[in-house]
């Protein structure tokens, strides 16, 4: 077997989290993106800033406030604790929570960057045969969009995957739970288990080099 | 005491002239008239100079070593480091982390002069390999588990919080690159609670990080090492048992210099202080054994 059982669990439990993450973020990023677009005022400035955060902090930054506030005494720890969750860290929720804030900017910003794109025309035109914000929206603003919403689907499912910060923050460790592959290769590394690690890792690099190769022909024809 | 007085009396001499040589460099980078490369072959031959003066002017300048640290003498290295300082005027960097974390650093050829391990193992194994100084290895300290809790009343002198069905998660330490890990381990197996424990645990990378799952309170309890909840030997807050030492193999933590650090002033001088009486007894202050 070229993969162990702890490595395949591993697998697993990223593919899980990133596709809940990617899935959550589809919901969320979609409206918000919008909204970044058709609005010029400083609240939507100040809100495209925050979601662009992630891409300069250190996780470590995210990590630990994410530790700090989902814990017991943290203001999203005592609301989950209240509605009977339980405190989130060392969790799958916990992982995904931390996921969706961490990817958020790879889901929001090609998105927004191809509603920009859209311009006047094509809302004015179907203003004029009188469909609704609503039917715009999904009818004609959504299909246009349709290669950003593409490109911010694959970087986010990407980006979860390679998520190691956070997860090594909050996540405890726990195998199948929150041991996620990029911290199995770590604890690989750091027990000498090189050819564990070395498995784990040429898996991450085909996966990588085959989601960007991907993208890439995707745009390419797309453009065409 | 005179010692360190004339040390510093001779720093600071080295210091002055160090600084009339930059000077000159200055100075000399002002004349605009002469070629490039002549003026820089004579900032080179500048630089050098003071470079040698700067060597030959103190006996023993103060130097800086690095040395690699097991994340449960994070505290008592900053009192030492204080102490070396004073002393000798020696600096040294700490890098902390699990010991396993330190042991895949230095084989990897990490710049550390010295490591401070959380057990016995790892110093010989680097010992083997040929990457310390023959005959340097010797026990800085005897490290002691707690079962600790960020509540005041949560954790008992028996540890009977363990057994409780409305016990939350409990920390501790990777145990396969964490010594501290490996004993708490020990501890569960112990009492026939490994079992019953699995499905609560959750691992930190270190004993530092162990604490912080337990300090913020994301984990109920956490086996940590007495040394990161003691100050001035009072526990600092919540509540802990002191793990019975039948229950873990001893924690002896060995201390040894490294190739590169043989020739370390700094890295000799914090071996002499860490087998000096008065900081055995700041040691122990922390809750280790000598």
């Amino acid at each position: 077997m070229f993969l162990s059982a702890a490595n395949l669990q591993a697998i697993a439990l990223t593919l899980q989290v990133a596709a809940l993450t990617t899935f959550i973020l589809l919901i969320l990023g979609t409206p918000l993106a919008w909204w970044l677009a058709r609005s010029g005022t400083w609240v939507s400035k100040a809100v495209a800033a925050l979601v662009a955060l992630p891409l300069v902090l250190p996780p470590s930054v995210l990590g630990f406030y994410l530790l700090v506030s989902m814990g017991p005494q943290g203001l999203l720890g005592e609301w989950t604790q209240a509605l009977g969750w339980g405190v989130l860290p060392f969790s799958f929720a916990g992982l995904v929570v931390g996921s969706v804030f961490y990817s958020l900017p790879f889901m929001v910003q090609p998105v927004h960057n191809a509603m920009q794109a859209l311009g006047e025309r094509p809302l004015e035109v179907a203003a004029t045969l009188r469909a609704s914000k609503m039917d715009t929206f999904f009818h004609v603003v959504l299909p246009l969009c349709k290669p950003g919403l593409i490109t911010g689907t694959i970087m986010s499912f990407a980006h979860t995957i390679g998520e190691f910060g956070v997860v090594l923050m909050v996540g405890g460790n726990i195998p199948g739970v929150t041991r996620m592959v990029s911290v199995q290769i770590y604890d690989h590394v750091e027990a000498g288990e090189y050819a564990d690690a070395h498995r784990l890792a040429a898996v991450m690099l085909v996966f990588a080099f085959a989601v960007l190769m991907a993208l890439n022909v995707y745009n390419q024809r797309s453009e065409k | 005491m005179n010692a360190p007085a004339n040390t510093t009396t001779k720093l600071r001499a080295c210091r002055n002239k160090a600084r009339s040589y930059t000077f000159a460099i200055a100075f000399n980078n002002g004349e605009t008239q002469r070629s490039m490369g002549q003026r820089s072959a004579q900032m080179g031959l500048l630089a050098l100079l003071a470079l040698l003066g700067g060597q030959r002017c103190v006996a023993e300048p103060a130097q800086v070593a690095h040395i690699a640290v097991a994340a449960n003498f994070a505290e008592p290295i900053k009192a030492i480091a204080a102490e070396l300082k004073k002393t000798t005027g020696h600096g040294i960097t700490v890098t902390l982390g699990s010991t396993g974390k330190l042991y895949a650093q230095i084989q990897n050829g990490a710049p550390f002069d010295m490591l401070l391990s959380a057990d016995t193992q790892t110093p010989s194994k680097l010992e083997k390999m040929g990457l310390t100084q023959p005959g340097s290895r010797f026990t800085y300290a005897t490290g002691k588990l707690v079962l600790w809790s960020a509540n005041t009343a949560r954790v008992n002198n028996q540890g009977d919080v363990l057994k409780l069905a409305n016990l939350g998660k409990v920390a501790f330490a990777n145990p396969k690159t964490a010594p501290y890990g490996l004993a708490a381990a020990q501890v569960m197996d112990k009492l026939g609670l490994s079992t019953v424990l699995a499905p609560k645990l959750v691992q930190g990378e270190s004993i530092g990080q162990t604490y912080t799952f337990t300090a913020t309170g994301n984990a109920d309890v956490g086996f940590v090492a007495l040394s990161q909840v003691l100050q001035g030997g009072h526990l600092k807050s919540g509540s802990m048992w002191v793990i019975p030492r039948g229950l873990y193999e001893p924690i002896r933590q060995d201390a040894v210099v490294l190739k590169r650090g043989a020739d370390n002033k700094a890295a000799l001088a914090l071996v002499q202080l860490l087998k000096s009486p008065p900081i055995k007894d700041l040691i122990r202050s922390y809750g280790y054994e000598l």
